[in-house]
């Protein structure tokens, strides 16, 4: 049985009295890559934000690694990466290297520098996504991918186990979400990172991910990517408020965990 | 060159003048990059209030100086900084607005108190424009704590800085008390402002924040280079401006500004020469 990294029980949030997430369960084990989509609006980002402890929820309760998110001190384990265009300032002079060190900014704490050993952090980081020959370049020179590759380096340098990418891909440009997911699932499978990706666009993410969960207000679906083939078309209309188009594929269906 | 040394005052001036060329820089950097440019103009005028209110309580009051000018403007600059903060928590969705309304209301303050005075002599005159002989060794000695304050907070909380001007979302999401941080940045800009003054005039304090800035940022790479670049530029404008304004006999804040306007046209230009 893997570790649950996180569990989420019962959570509620509501806000100027009007529910934004209700009665949600949702269980991450070790090694899954969840794929959390709903429309916008949804409840998405307020669940993340519940999750990295910057909103608190009404009702529920929330553990990472097993602890209580009240009690949690060591955030390191979690890397973020924010929704790139609303985010950072994007004119700032900042090298790529730079802003990967960004990353240990709270590990290192106040009055502590950087030290060669962080140096070399920085660039494994950026090797792991292949940008160590941008090391140099300020951020605002590189597209939009190049620079998504960079928020990455940022949230891994810290040695994460759980990662959080909210709309990794608004921004990349068609041809480079492809490699983009790559990068992903190699993290996934290789340094056995966890993954939440947020997105509104299911087509494209149920094609790389292990589990999904359906979100609007409640969670409607959460399983296997298998199972949620199986899904019909009818719950995700449900979900969406108009009918989608799944493409249809012919993976052999295998053991799936039920949706908690 | 040799008898510019033989003054105390004109020493001080200088000492004043490098030690504000080094600092304001550096702070204007952080300043600049969290867009709050403005914010300095802002708490300036409020400074002049103050400096307002310490000349008529001398020229009424006490007579040898209950409060130094550079003190009592020094505090109504720090009431001023808290006040924009409220303000930006207050119009929420407008947060710009605290920025005029602290200006109008500190510059609308600064009058009534000059006029209660019936005008003051050419002292006022100084604290406006800065003036490469007003400055006295308490000054000085002032600029000096300040600076260390300054300069060490900003060595101790260069990460967390660098992290809040460039993502402020993600400062938060990483753990970091921004708001704690927030304030006590805050509380340097109004301190840097108020003690630039001396030199540079209340009027034209926002430009060594903000001028040399805008010049590195066409040329440098990289957030260092950024604040390196700008000390530079903040320093070498500020000593040839003291120099250039005893020798042509100017007002010291006009020359330094004019100085600075010209590095600014000279990146401008170098960026434009290299890209072609």
């Amino acid at each position: 049985m893997s570790q649950n990294i996180i569990k989420i029980e019962d959570l509620s949030y509501s806000y100027d009295r009007q529910n934004v997430l209700k009665d949600i369960n949702l269980l991450v084990k070790k090694g899954d890559f969840l794929g959390l989509v709903g429309p916008n609006g949804s409840g998405k980002s307020t669940l993340l934000k519940c999750i990295l402890g910057i909103q608190q929820p009404n009702h529920g309760s929330i553990e990472l690694f097993g602890t209580d998110i009240r009690k949690m001190k060591n955030w390191e384990k979690i890397g973020y990466v924010s929704q790139k265009a609303n985010s950072f300032n994007s004119g700032f002079p900042a090298s790529v290297f730079e802003v990967v060190s960004l990353g240990l900014v709270k590990k290192l704490g106040l009055f502590n520098g950087f030290k060669s050993s962080d140096k070399q952090k920085v660039t494994e980081a950026l090797k792991s996504v292949g940008m160590n020959e941008f090391a140099n370049r300020n951020i605002g020179e590189l597209s939009g991918g190049q620079q998504q590759r960079v928020f990455i380096a940022r949230a891994l340098v810290s040695n994460p186990e759980l990662l959080i990418l909210d709309e990794p891909t608004v921004g990349v440009d068609a041809e480079n979400v492809e490699s983009f997911y790559e990068l992903l699932s190699d993290l996934n499978t290789k340094l056995g990172i966890t993954l939440l990706l947020v997105s509104h666009d299911i087509g494209i993410i149920t094609d790389k991910v292990s589990h999904v969960a359906c979100l609007n207000k409640k969670l409607h679906f959460h399983g296997s990517r298998e199972k949620f083939k199986d899904a019909t078309e009818k719950d995700l209309s449900i979900l969406y408020g108009h009918s989608v188009h799944l493409l249809s594929h012919n993976h052999e269906h295998e053991e799936g965990r039920d949706s908690i | 060159m040799m008898d510019f040394f033989q003054y105390d005052f004109l020493r001080n001036t200088l000492l004043t003048g490098m030690i504000i060329g080094i600092m304001a820089p550096l702070l204007g950097v952080f300043v600049v990059f969290r867009r709050l440019s403005l914010i300095s103009d802002a708490l300036s005028h409020v400074t002049l209030s103050g400096v307002a209110a310490s000349l008529l309580l001398e020229k009424y009051f006490f007579s040898s100086g209950f409060m130094s000018p550079l003190f009592m403007g020094m505090t109504f600059s720090v009431a001023g900084a808290f006040l924009i903060e409220k303000l930006r928590s207050v119009y929420r969705h407008y947060q710009e607005l605290a920025i005029p309304i602290i200006l109008s209301g500190g510059m609308g303050l600064g009058v009534i108190l000059i006029s209660l005075a019936n005008g003051f002599n050419t002292d006022l005159f100084s604290f406006l424009f800065g003036s490469v002989s007003a400055v006295s060794g308490q000054d000085l000695m002032t600029v000096v704590i300040i600076a260390i304050f300054v300069v060490i907070s900003i060595i101790v909380l260069y990460k967390e800085l660098f992290l809040l001007s460039f993502d402020e979302e993600y400062a938060v999401a990483s753990g970091i008390n921004a708001k704690w941080i927030h304030y006590l940045f805050i509380l340097l800009v109004a301190l840097v402002v108020s003690v630039s003054m001396r030199v540079v005039g209340v009027l034209l304090v926002s430009s060594l924040m903000t001028l040399p800035v805008a010049a590195s940022i066409r040329i440098a790479k990289g957030f260092k280079q950024t604040i390196i670049y700008s000390i530079i530029f903040g320093e070498l404008s500020v000593v040839a401006g003291i120099f250039l304004s005893y020798f042509l006999n100017l007002a010291p804040g006009g020359t330094i500004v004019i100085l600075q306007i010209l590095i600014l046209i000279f990146t401008l230009g170098w960026k434009k020469l290299r890209t072609r």
